[in-house]
């Protein structure tokens, strides 16, 4: 028996482990993933780990001891696989065979081709993204991030705390409006102005200037902006080219149905976290691929269970998927909580405290409540998650 | 008994414990999450939950 094969060493890779073996599977279970550590929690990337230092170790998450017997591999890049033969193969050329697979290999940054020099350009996904741009920032840097996603704004909050000049670029109208809506981002904008971050927003970089270093931005109306450091926040792509040549749908992501078992008739296989596209019953049944924290934890624990019963000689319970998304960010002293999925929303209304303080806003579609977002209002958003949550499935 | 410890070091008050599992933690008045005493064995599941839903994994059940 080869037992199941983990591809990805991030939370979505370790929940799934857990939920394995707390489903019963006691077979031979290996992880691969291709960073120096163990699982570790990335959000504080660009709040507090940023802001104090990055110290990878104290951010690996706590294993269940039924994990214990796991073979972890690291540092291992898998570049391709045979569902048919089920057969993966690793950049050193060692194949891993698997009776099983999960797929948890995430996404990573997107990057924006606009020419000259590259040096002092960063994105931020892994511990050593977040601990190159930690050695850079310093008092008085100009610091330029192109993107005002949840990502570029958390960024632009530690940045000013660190006193470096910070500039937001982003073809967006205001920062994080796509989730939030017009108001409640316009609000949050005036917020980061107030701490002396700076917007240009319906705009894009053309070029770096420079020599070997970035010195400048140019953006797409020729102004040219003095940057030190460019940090990139512009989404993601998701790893799936490892994945193909199997005749999977790799669009955006890798499709799942609401056990998280991707549809082909090759070899048992499920996939997890940033990178599965999944449907949600709470929100209709189009599966979506969703880049949230909770994401990995929710859908590794139901890909466990699937992939055990699978293997089992059981078929995988039917059930819908209805986890409630659940989304925070800090920003300053702010604290953004978002349930749901308000970015579906045909209707925003403020419901509770004022835009520029603590408030909450509701989100709704036809159906009903379909997100919530509070800020420094967290505990009272558990009515609000309730009434999402009781949706009626469709 | 389940044996709930919230590291009151760790803790940052986001409070998805008491979203996870309302009558099992509370958030105190400097906003750190008090576990419930007394938790019967039957609610491990959902104790353990609302440990893996914590933001800095502050939360321990045994
Ligand atoms: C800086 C930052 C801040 C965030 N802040 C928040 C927040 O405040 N709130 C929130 O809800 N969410 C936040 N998120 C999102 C959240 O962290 C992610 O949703 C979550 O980490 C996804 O987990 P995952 O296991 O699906 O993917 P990942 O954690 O990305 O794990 C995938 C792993 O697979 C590895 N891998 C990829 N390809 C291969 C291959 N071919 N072979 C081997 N290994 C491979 C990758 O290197 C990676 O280690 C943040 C993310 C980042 C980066
Ligand atoms: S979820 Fe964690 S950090 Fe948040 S209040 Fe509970 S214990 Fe504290």
């Amino acid at each position: 028996m080869n037992g199941v094969v983990v591809a990805g060493g991030g939370l979505g890779a370790l929940r799934t482990a857990e939920s394995l073996r707390a489903s019963g599977f006691a077979g031979p279970l290996t992880v691969i993933g291709n960073e120096d550590s163990m699982p570790y929690n990335r959000p504080p990337l660009s709040k507090g780990a940023l802001l104090n230092g990055v110290d990878v170790e104290a951010l690996e998450f706590p294993r269940k001891s039924s994990v214990d017997d796991v073979d972890w591999m690291v540092n291992s890049t898998i570049t391709k696989t045979d569902l048919t033969d089920r057969l993966l193969t690793l950049d050193t050329g060692e194949a891993v065979p698997f009776d099983a697979l999960v797929i948890a290999t995430g996404i990573r940054p997107r990057r924006l081709p606009f020419p000259g020099p590259t040096q002092g350009r960063f994105v931020l996904r892994t511990a050593a993204d977040a601990a190159a741009v930690r050695a850079r920032l310093r008092r008085e840097l100009n610091l330029v991030i192109l993107g005002s996603g949840f990502l570029g704004c958390e960024v632009a909050a530690t940045a000013r705390a660190l006193g470096a000049h910070v500039t937001v670029i982003a073809a967006d109208h205001e920062p994080m409006v796509r989730p939030l809506g017009d108001e409640l981002s316009s609000a949050l904008r005036r917020r980061h102005e107030a701490q002396g971050v700076h917007f240009r927003l319906g705009h894009t970089i053309e070029a770096t200037n420079g020599g070997d270093q970035v010195r400048s931005v140019t953006l797409d109306d020729g102004t040219e902006l003095l940057a030190d450091v460019l940090i990139e926040a512009v989404g993601s792509v998701p790893n799936v080219e490892w994945l193909e040549g199997n005749g999977l749908d790799l669009s955006d992501g890798v499709e799942t149905d609401s056990a998280m078992r991707v549809p082909t008739e090759l070899a048992p296989v499920v996939a997890v976290g940033d990178i599965a596209r999944h449907p949600n019953a709470l929100f209709g049944s189009a599966p979506r691929r969703v880049e949230h924290w909770s994401i990995p934890t929710e859908t590794g624990r139901r890909a466990g269970q699937t992939l055990a019963q699978i293997l089992r000689g059981e078929s995988p319970s039917e059930a819908p998927f209805t986890a409630m998304p659940s989304f925070w960010s800090d920003q300053y002293a702010l604290r953004i909580q978002s349930f749901g999925m308000p970015g579906l929303a045909t209707d925003i209304s403020l419901v509770d405290g004022d835009l520029n303080g603590p408030c909450i806003v509701e989100y709704r579609d036809p159906l009903g409540l379909v997100g919530v977002v509070g800020i420094d209002r967290t505990s009272d958003l558990i009515p609000y998650r309730k009434e999402i949550a009781a949706r009626s499935h469709c | 008994m389940l044996t709930i410890v919230v590291d009151r070091a760790k803790c940052e008050g986001y409070g998805q414990c008491v979203l996870e599992s309302e009558d099992l933690f509370e958030l105190d008045d400097d906003g750190v999450s008090v576990p419930t005493s007394g938790v019967g064995d039957e609610r491990r599941d959902d104790a353990e939950r609302a440990a893996d839903m914590c933001p800095m994994q502050a939360i321990t059940v045994s």
